[in-house]
């Protein structure tokens, strides 16, 4: 944990129980098996086996409502997709990721330097802009606006047009982050990004393999920070 | 506000610098010293549940919070400066041990010239080869006399590595450029990763000289002379940005804290963020009374003491001395007053992003497991026909791929950043892709330093620092050339394509280079062109030192943490021998 003092004047956001409560409902199927959170907060990880093909998960959601949910899973899908190649942002639930991040503290801002004036100024002096990652999102959906309903071709063409905004940026980071974080987070669900890369998550001991493999492929079984460290590690998206 | 108890010393950060003179004074002296550290307490116990490369390394738990504290940058001093909103180009540490609990821990010394740096180019190439608005000063202290504190700085840290030039004989393996080394490292070098030995092979196949990174991942189980034991490195693969889950990698809170904690003598306080230091007037005879902070609970505490040790970090230290009104600020306009001069920040970049056919298994490694060499680095070339001054490292390293981090750099001609070829391509060339870093020398000019910004605050409503940092045409040039020489030795390695560094422009905020930021108090022989003498102690107080990267006149290619512990060693020596018996002016 950063060593936070209160920030006596930082805004709160309305808790996940006094707003609506939405939900995405996925096919078990599509998912590479993920850790499914009850409204208590209890986890258990679902596997796309035979007995859960056909079921339908109904994933509580933090901070999209159900039609930007979807809206945003059908972009993720298009930047980093699923094909031939392998699987995508669909089966490594990129979505679940990104709704976690944004209801959290990086959604918010709270690491961000956020006082004024704010001022444009040329890119290689970062984003200086006012908007947080959840307000960008909000407003960046408005132009994305029956995206999910679009075939893949147009699909891609209204990406193309913005490309160059700080949403898409968002976007294809927070792809990238949900294909290949810890499954504690959400996403690299059953770690299907990892195994597509060939990464294997934090592994303890490298001592007698690292001059080993010259030129060869190592590929241990990956496993994740909760297998490895036999316990619950807690995510900075639940940071309180 | 409360006013403690006094205090014979007071250090301002738990860092390296500011740990190790805990240690050295705790231990040798029955000085009562308190340390007010800013962030949390850490312990290497903890750090296996930080492998979570999102937390750590792309939300950057570890780091100082932006949202509390962070500085503003502008290019040129006609400029307007804006906020750094989140920290990006470098990430300075937080909590006890500081930067040194995350970083990759590769020591190399600087060269024996680097401290020269004025005397020995005017000699060789005349004054008028450096740089019109150049800011170029010699230390005021040798590579020589620094030579015994290095050494101890080795067996503190158990450092691996092969020497080159032991007692004046060159040896075979080692760097040949560098300074005379009275021993030979502790530990023998770390096993290589692929990438590495690859590039060992084709810079030798060159003619080069490539050496082992001189690694604070130490090779093999080691105890140095405190009696402090540390494992040997499982090359794991999490050092830049995490704490070594076993301990291995030399961190303040393994190798400093566990014999601080003993000491009666010696106090860490957490969560304590120093404002002001006290002082009894402007004038040249000044004295220090001590530092007012806010504590964890939000008092506002004075805490007097005999002797102040600024070791907060390069930016912090500067900071701090200008919001205290010590010392004069420096005047770009006139070249007058010396606090904030020659800021610097070592020239980083990858070189060559090279592509290759067969994989290189590079999660596996470590922040120091690699090979180096100094064939381009400092004036060990002829630059008579270049159109530069100095130059830099190439470095191969294998620090432990993460894929959040790593995933998507494709060769040029992919032409996509998304969508089903770009994620073809990233796929396979993820394990595929290794990168030959520069880092490089960044000469000091008038027009790079530091105030005070007039628009943005800290939490607490004190100005930000101010940076006023660019590139100029000795950097530019340096870059092209070691980026060639790069793109050459990745062709030998056997890449099949190349991305090679576009060049230096701007100052770019967003791309990491490395969190070697040097200057603002630096050390030097008079008390005009410098804030504290060779044993940091400042010119107008002195009973106030300054320790860390803030010392440094210019910026080497080597990474700075050696040199820093080099000079705190010397300034802990004269303060116990010395300065207790009869405090005033070492020099």
């Amino acid at each position: 944990m950063r060593g936070k003092m209160a920030w006596e004047n930082r805004v709160l956001v309305p808790s996940a129980a006094m707003r609506r409560r939405h939900f995405l409902t996925l096919s078990c199927a599509t998912l590479g098996g993920v850790l499914v959170y009850s409204l208590d907060r209890k986890v258990s990880l679902l596997r796309p086996d035979e007995k859960n093909k056909d079921k339908m998960l109904r994933i509580p959601l933090r901070f999209f409502d159900e039609a930007e949910s979807l809206l945003v899973a059908a972009a993720v899908s298009r930047i980093f997709p699923s094909d031939d190649g392998g699987p995508g942002a669909k089966e490594a639930g990129v979505i679940i990721y990104i709704d976690r991040q944004l209801a959290g503290p990086y959604g918010s801002d709270r690491y961000r330097y956020t006082q004024s004036p704010f001022e444009d100024a040329p890119p290689e002096f970062g984003y200086q802009g006012k908007a947080t990652p959840r307000e960008i999102y909000r407003e960046g959906l408005k132009a994305l606006r029956g995206f999910d309903h679009l075939s893949a071709d147009d699909q891609d063409a209204a990406l193309e047009k913005i490309e160059t905004s700080v949403f898409f940026s968002l976007l294809r980071q927070h792809t990238i982050e949900g294909m290949f974080c810890d499954p504690i987070h959400g996403g690299n669900a059953d770690m299907v990004g990892w195994q597509l890369i060939g990464f294997p998550g934090p592994r303890l001991n490298n001592y007698d393999e690292i001059e080993k493999y010259y030129g060869q492929v190592f590929r241990p079984k990956p496993a994740s920070l909760r297998e490895v460290s036999g316990h619950s590690v807690e995510a900075g998206e639940d940071e309180k | 506000m409360k006013t403690l108890r006094k205090a014979d010393v007071v250090i301002v950060g738990g860092g390296w610098t500011g740990l190790l003179m805990a240690k050295e004074l705790g231990t040798r002296t029955a000085l009562s010293i308190v340390v007010l550290e800013r962030g949390v307490p850490r312990s290497t116990e903890k750090y296996a549940d930080d492998m979570d490369e999102l937390d750590y390394a792309i939300r950057l738990r570890m780091m100082q919070d932006a949202a509390q504290e962070t500085v503003t940058l502008r290019h040129d001093a006609r400029g307007r400066a804006l906020p750094l909103r989140r920290y990006a180009s470098f990430l300075p540490g937080s909590g006890v041990g500081g930067a040194g609990e995350h970083w990759n821990g590769q020591c190399p010394r600087n060269l024996p010239d680097f401290f020269e740096l004025f005397s020995r180019t005017k000699e060789k190439y005349g004054a008028n080869r450096l740089p019109e608005d150049h800011a170029v000063q010699d230390w005021g202290i040798t590579y020589d006399e620094l030579e015994p504190y290095y050494t101890r700085m080795d067996r503190l840290l158990g450092l691996s590595g092969k020497a080159g030039n032991l007692r004046g004989q060159k040896v075979e393996g080692g760097n040949p450029f560098e300074g005379r080394r009275s021993e030979e490292y502790p530990t023998p070098p770390t096993k290589q990763p692929y990438f590495s030995a690859m590039f060992r092979d084709a810079a030798k196949s060159l003619g080069y000289h490539p050496y082992p990174v001189p690694a604070a991942t130490t090779s093999q189980a080691y105890t140095n002379p405190d009696g402090i034991s540390r494992p040997a490195c499982v090359y794991c693969g999490y050092c830049e940005r995490f704490g070594c889950m076993i301990g291995a990698k030399a961190q303040p809170t393994n190798v400093l804290l566990p014999v601080i904690e003993k000491k009666k003598n010696v106090a860490i306080r957490k969560g304590a963020w120093v404002r002001r230091i006290a002082h009894d007037g402007a004038g040249r005879e000044s004295r220090v009374l001590g530092v007012t902070y806010i504590d964890a609970a939000g008092n506002e505490i004075f805490q007097p003491a005999e002797i102040v040790f600024l070791a907060s970090w390069t930016l912090n230290n500067t900071r701090l001395l200008l919001l205290s009104g010590i010392g004069e600020p420096y005047d770009p306009g006139t070249g007058k007053g010396a606090l904030g001069r020659n800021l610097t920040h070592q020239v980083s970049f990858a070189a060559a992003t090279a592509f290759f056919e067969k994989p290189l298994n590079r999660f596996m490694g470590s922040g120091a497991s690699g090979m180096l060499m100094s064939d381009f680095d400092g004036d060990n070339f002829d630059h008579s026909q270049l159109g530069f001054l100095r130059g830099g490292l190439l470095e191969a390293r294998n620090t432990g791929a993460h894929p959040i981090g790593e995933f998507g750099e494709v060769p040029q001609r992919v032409g996509a950043r998304w969508g089903s070829r770009w994620k073809k391509a990233a796929v396979e060339y993820f394990d595929r892709t290794g990168r030959i870093v520069v880092s490089g020398e960044h000469l000091a000019y008038k027009g790079n330093y530091m105030d005070l910004d007039p628009t943005y605050k800290d939490r607490h409503g004190d100005a930000l620092l101010r940076l006023t940092l660019n590139w100029r045409e000795n950097e530019r040039k340096m870059a092209e050339f070691l980026t060639k020489k790069a793109v050459e030795i990745a062709r030998a390695m056997g890449a099949t394509e190349v991305n090679a560094f576009p060049g230096l422009r701007n100052y770019d905020a967003r791309r990491y280079q490395s969190t070697h930021v040097q200057g603002g108090t630096i050390l030097g022989s008079s008390p005009e062109s410098s804030v504290v003498n060779t044993y940091g102690q400042h010119w107008q107080a002195a009973n106030l030192f300054v320790l860390g990267a803030s010392l440094f006149p210019t910026a080497g290619g080597a990474n700075p943490t050696p040199t820093i512990l080099a000079l705190t060693y010397r300034t802990a020596d004269a303060v116990a021998e010395s300065y207790v018996k009869r405090p005033g002016p070492l020099l």
